[in-house]
């Protein structure tokens, strides 16, 4: 009996303290959000009320649209993310597949080079990046971005998928061979499909810094036809920092698609990280 | 048997778009990088000045002052991070994985949120709620019975970093949790129950069984962290701007690199001063993750199950 009256009163215990710090955690974004739906006044009077009839207004997203080219951020965002996404996934198992499936010389040597920039961060190089975008003409080009978080992305796509493809079984490769198939078929129709699980996981690491990177696209790419979401709301906020209605707009909207893509990948992501971590 | 087997041109084929895109983009401009820092501007261009720049960094008072103070404010970024971040991540790994725990996946959902989002919307967003303009902070305070507790913490010295660094925390706090949450779902049943059998429950359970079980975990987190605050700069930059303010109280590596290689304000920008800067940053890092490897990393115990 006193067994299980403890472990009620454990696992209250353990609800009372998620609970706690789930409200920590969503509290910040549930006022942005509440708040940016609110008239001025109603904002100031009592930040933590919902939006009612009479203090219902959208002020805010309208000078927002109007003022910021957000629909071009947005675009280019989209553009830069999707396209290093493609080529960091792309690269990414074709040199996973070389390093888990052949033995060659400089098999090892090629693996911990590829993997050295997961400890070093890409940042340090920026004065040689910036000066290279600069002789290429690079400059305030959404190239030079995609370029970058190719690189970037790179050295834990291959050491992620290595390790996924390494579990991917020999009889089926060979069973191609024998079949006739080239390398590169067996590559692209056996393997990736395979693998696809490990590639979600992948993208989704990849995608996250690179659509909320500052740096880059503030060195790189900061004319107003380049400008990510990311710096985009960064520089209207800042222009804006006192109509607290088009902050809190802009920072709805900047919130907003990631958190719709979160909820959508979520269990792709969890799934990632827990496999990952048990090795 | 007795012939070479031909080369084989698909594992080239496979290999290179990585390879050349990594060496190309990362690897070539960080040894540029790290070459840059051995030059200087004079009026007759580009000069080989050895480690002149490097005594300048540490022994000009103008620029040693600058770096030691974000160096030392760095560290303090980064001890937050491991007293607070790593701590309340195990704790709440720990209560997620209890064993029948009913809506785990909605806790796990919902405390991750921070971290998917932007430093700049962390940034502000916090900026606003400490705002004692807006009134959030010091009217939940009151509530509490606690508003002489509020202060302007971003806008004083004393604790404005140390603010910034438990924004940071808050915003990161779901990735130990969830790579120890892992671990801890991956110690095998039959351990457990090996210690139950033991009469080892509860609190005593997790100090002995499991924690010793998860520690290449936390290793593993504390050195990604380390190199995260290391080269740490949005949530800086969003909040506090460039120039770190109140007074560089919260100017760290990240920070004065971008000040010194871009400029700001009346200075100009100078590409070998902020090379020498990436530099120490590339030192410190590989001191720090080496250190981890050699020593750390070493004598931590993996048990295979």
């Amino acid at each position: 009996m006193s067994q299980a009256r403890n472990s009620t009163a454990r696992s209250l215990a353990a609800h009372a303290v998620l609970i706690l710090y789930t409200a920590i955690a969503l509290f910040p974004v549930f006022v942005v959000v509440v708040n940016s739906f609110k008239n001025r006044r109603a904002i100031f009077a009592d930040p933590l009320a919902v939006p009612t009839a009479d203090t219902f207004d959208l002020i805010g997203y309208r000078t927002v649209l109007a003022q910021g080219d957000f629909f071009l951020y947005f675009q280019n965002s989209l553009i830069v993310t999707v396209a290093s996404l493609f080529f960091v996934l792309l690269f990414g198992a074709m040199a996973a597949f070389a390093l888990s499936e052949y033995r060659f010389r400089g098999n090892t040597l090629t693996g911990l080079y590829l993997a050295l920039g997961i400890m070093i961060p890409i940042r340090l190089g920026t004065v040689a990046i910036l000066q290279m975008m600069v002789a290429s003409g690079l400059v305030n080009t959404l190239t030079a971005l995609v370029l970058v978080y190719t690189a970037q992305g790179l050295p834990l796509a291959v050491f992620i998928l290595s390790e996924f493809m390494r579990g991917v079984s020999d009889d089926l490769k060979n069973a191609g061979r024998i079949d006739g198939l080239s390398e590169y078929t067996i590559f692209f129709r056996l393997v990736l499909p395979l693998v696809r699980p490990a590639m979600a996981t992948v993208a989704v690491f990849t995608m996250i810094p690179i659509w909320n990177d500052l740096w880059f696209p503030l060195i790189l790419a900061p004319s107003e036809a380049t400008k990510t979401i990311t710096l985009g709301s960064q520089v209207f906020i800042g222009q804006f920092v006192t109509n607290w209605n088009a902050v809190l707009a802009a920072l709805s909207l900047a919130i907003l698609p990631v958190l719709v893509l979160y909820l959508i990948f979520s269990r792709q992501l969890i799934r990632g990280i827990t496999a990952g971590a048990v090795k | 048997m007795a012939q070479r087997k031909a080369f084989r041109w698909h594992i080239m084929v496979f290999l290179a778009p990585a390879v050349l895109v990594y060496t190309a983009i990362m690897i070539v401009p960080l040894f540029g990088t790290l070459n840059l820092s051995l030059f200087n501007t004079t009026e007759e261009g580009r000069v080989f000045v050895g480690l002149k720049n490097f005594a300048t960094l540490f022994g000009d008072p103008r620029w040693s002052e600058r770096f030691w103070n974000a160096l030392g404010n760095n560290a303090w970024f980064f001890l937050v991070h491991m007293l607070v971040q790593n701590p309340v991540g195990v704790a709440l790994a720990a209560l997620l994985s209890s064993p029948r725990l009913r809506g785990a996946a909605f806790y796990r959902t919902a405390i991750f949120i921070p971290t998917i989002l932007s430093f700049v919307i962390v940034g502000f967003v916090w900026k606003l709620i400490l705002s004692p303009i807006w009134g959030i902070a010091p009217g939940m305070l009151d509530a509490v019975g606690l508003k002489g507790l509020f202060a302007p913490w971003l806008g004083r010295e004393g604790s404005a970093l140390t603010t910034l660094a438990l924004i940071s925390v808050w915003q990161f706090v779901g990735i130990p949790m969830m790579l120890i949450y892992a671990a801890l779902l991956s110690i095998p049943d039959e351990v457990i129950e090996a210690a139950e059998m033991d009469g080892v429950t509860g609190w005593s359970q997790f100090w002995k069984i499991k924690l010793p079980l998860i520690l290449p975990s936390i290793g593993i987190i504390s050195i990604l962290t380390f190199v995260g605050n290391f080269n740490a700069f949005d949530l800086i930059y969003v909040t506090q701007g460039a120039l770190a303010g109140p007074n560089f109280s919260t100017d760290i590596l990240g920070t004065f690199l971008y000040r010194t290689f871009f400029g700001f304000q009346l200075q100009i920008g100078d590409p070998h001063m902020g090379a020498t800067i990436a530099t120490a940053m590339f030192g410190i890092i590989l001191l720090g993750v080496s250190l981890y490897l050699f020593t750390v990393h070493r004598r931590l115990r993996r048990y295979q199950f």
